[in-house]
């Protein structure tokens, strides 16, 4: 490679936006103000789950400064999967919830004001009348008989073309089990993380003299997120102008479409501009978190470390609604068997609702709870068989040409070359055997 | 209750202010004013992204009642340069990669600035004690440790 006439790779690069952060000139959404701004506060379910009797705005309606309410009869396409952009389906998320409610702070109406004081004054002497129903709050349990369920189609999972869950199916586990010197067996469970970036999540929506709305958005996703917009107004995507690119932090916590359509609608219909930002507690108890799993492992290993069947079965919490739960388990069954050579792979990874705050993206979701229960099973083969953790991985490191049980061939393994630079880096002496390894000496078989 | 006029310092100018009581710091700064770099990130004390030095000493403006400036000298970043040029914790941030989203920065640069005026050349303990209450999601904290340790001998080896 010419690595002196590269002028980018290999160098530091000014941060283009550098200058602006560090004299305060950066224009985040919060800092965004138009003479007539009103200012959308929302109305949130107080529980996990429920049905809505009614809802009366008339204590509300005379606070000074409430310019109107919003409910679900407003919103032109009230239902949608952020997601169907991609032919994830069916929509199953209501932007504010019309008969039932299926989380703990799930928008049920959204109230404009002349400040944002009014609009949380406002927000707060609406009467909600709920019937409270049983909560599910566990990935099992949502799944046994007699549960509550969730969804309109009866069932509290996902369905992958017709199926109850994501199947890799590889081999046969249960030859492999049956030919294993030992079996290890372990359980995982990971918790929900929240993003918690520093800027909360929010938009700033205003109709412009030409009749489009332009959105001004610290979204991670703008153009997925003006097409879902638009679709949920059912309006041309000709109408909406988004401007994003400036987000104070964000992690995967602002992929999910949920302030714009709403604030863009309350702009329409207002002809006013609309500001829509999460407080602080919204932003912890209200915006998607990193979804919880559970794992379940079982291997069939041989004395020599060789791992030669993994069955695994897990659970991704998506809690309420899909966001973007559905494809993260699609990436998660790709992805939790590991960069090893296993003859003989099943797995069966679930997409579950429960009555928990939706989950979402965030940082290599699906895959980072995946690797965390991945690489605890490993180490706990290396003590079942009596081998040296870093044996267990260069013994069953994949090759580059090898078929991974989702049948992909595997393009770009680096396993082992990433290892082997990990010793040397941490003062691990390795035997010859494995520093002569190669990611590119497959032999067939 | 009705407005008060309240007068003080904001980066080297005096002025005076219409406020209702209890108007935080951060809204007048913000709202009134549009002095948009001491930023908004949880309004209750627990972020530190509203810093601002207040008689040279940090403070959380989202706590505190305009009221309680009365008379007093404060500084938020867009006093931190002076005319125009980059003031050298500024410059230290921005080539060492001490900025990614940029939303915690006012703060710590606000912060860093007064530990760097009471302390000339901070131990790696004492910066990051000073750093304390301010958040940071994005860098781990440590390209801004770094940054204030070459902004201190920047400073004091001109």
């Amino acid at each position: 490679m010419k690595a002196d006439t590269l002028r980018v790779v290999g160098q530091s690069v000014p941060r283009r936006d550098g200058l602006g952060h560090v004299t305060g000139k950066t224009v985040y959404i919060g800092d965004i103000k138009f003479p007539d701004m009103l200012y959308l506060k929302m109305v949130r379910s107080p529980v996990a789950h429920g049905i809505i009797k009614s809802v009366d705005f008339s204590q509300a309606e005379k606070v000074r400064g409430f310019i109107r309410a919003f409910t679900y009869k407003d919103v032109p396409k009230n239902i949608y999967t952020i997601l169907c952009l991609i032919g994830v389906g069916p929509d199953e998320e209501p932007v504010l919830a019309q008969d039932k409610v299926l989380y703990k702070g799930e928008q049920i109406a959204a109230i404009v004001a002349e400040t944002e004081d009014a609009a949380m004054e406002a927000v707060s002497r609406v009467k909600l009348e709920i019937e409270e129903l049983p909560a599910v709050l566990d990935v099992e349990e949502a799944l046994k008989p007699g549960a509550p369920i969730l969804k309109d189609w009866g069932t509290n999972y996902f369905i992958y073309e017709g199926h109850h869950c994501r199947r890799v199916r590889f081999g046969d586990v249960d030859r492999g089990f049956a030919e294993a010197d030992f079996i290890v067996e372990g359980k995982y469970q990971t918790s929900p993380i929240e993003h918690a970036p520093t800027e909360t999540t929010g938009c700033v929506a205003k109709p412009e003299p030409d009749g489009r709305i332009m959105v001004y958005t610290n979204t991670q996703a703008l153009f997925f997120t003006l097409d879902n917009t638009a679709l949920i107004l059912q309006v041309p995507f000709q109408k909406l102008h988004f401007v994003g690119g400036t987000v104070g932090g964000g992690f995967g916590g602002k992929v999910d479409v949920i302030v714009e359509p709403i604030a863009a609608l309350a702009a329409m219909k207002t002809n006013r501009p609309v500001k829509y930002i999460f407080t602080r507690e919204e932003e912890m108890r209200v915006s998607s978190s990193r979804s919880a799993w559970r794992m379940y492992f079982k291997d069939g290993v041989k004395k020599d470390g060789r791992i030669i069947a993994r069955k695994i079965t897990s659970y991704a919490d998506a809690g309420a609604y899909n966001r973007h739960t559905p494809y993260a388990v699609t990436k998660h069954a790709a992805n939790i068997a590991g960069p090893y050579r296993i003859p003989n792979v099943w797995i069966d990874a679930h997409c579950v609702y429960t009555n928990r705050q939706p989950g979402s993206a965030m940082r290599g979701f699906g895959v980072t709870p995946a690797s965390f229960a991945l690489e605890v099973q490993m180490d706990k083969i290396a003590k079942t068989v009596g081998l040296d953790p870093w044996a267990v991985r260069f013994i069953n490191a994949y090759r580059d040409g090898d078929v991974k049980p989702h049948q992909k061939v595997v393009e770009d393994a680096s396993l082992i070359e990433v290892m082997q630079a990990a010793a040397k880096l941490v003062g691990q002496e390795l035997p010859d055997e494995y520093l002569q390894m190669s990611s590119w000496d497959r032999k067939d078989g | 209750m009705g407005s008060k006029i309240v007068n003080f310092t904001l980066n080297g100018r005096e002025i005076d202010v219409m406020v209702k009581p209890l108007t935080t710091l951060q809204k007048l700064l913000r709202e009134q004013l549009s002095y948009t770099a001491t930023k908004e990130g949880c309004k209750q004390g627990g972020c530190g992204s509203c810093t601002v030095l207040v008689n040279g000493e940090p403070m959380m403006s989202c706590l505190l009642p305009v009221e309680d400036v009365e008379g007093q000298t404060v500084m938020t970043l867009e006093g931190l340069g002076v005319n125009g040029s980059l003031h050298t914790l500024q410059e230290v941030f921005f080539e060492n990669y001490a900025v990614q989203c940029g939303y915690c920065t006012p703060g710590m640069l606000m912060v860093s600035n007064a530990l760097l005026n009471h302390n000339p050349s901070p131990k790696r303990d004492e910066i990051v004690e000073a750093l304390t209450g301010n958040f940071c999601r994005c860098t781990g904290y440590e390209p801004i440790i770094q940054a204030i340790q070459i902004a201190a001998q920047r400073l004091s080896n001109p």
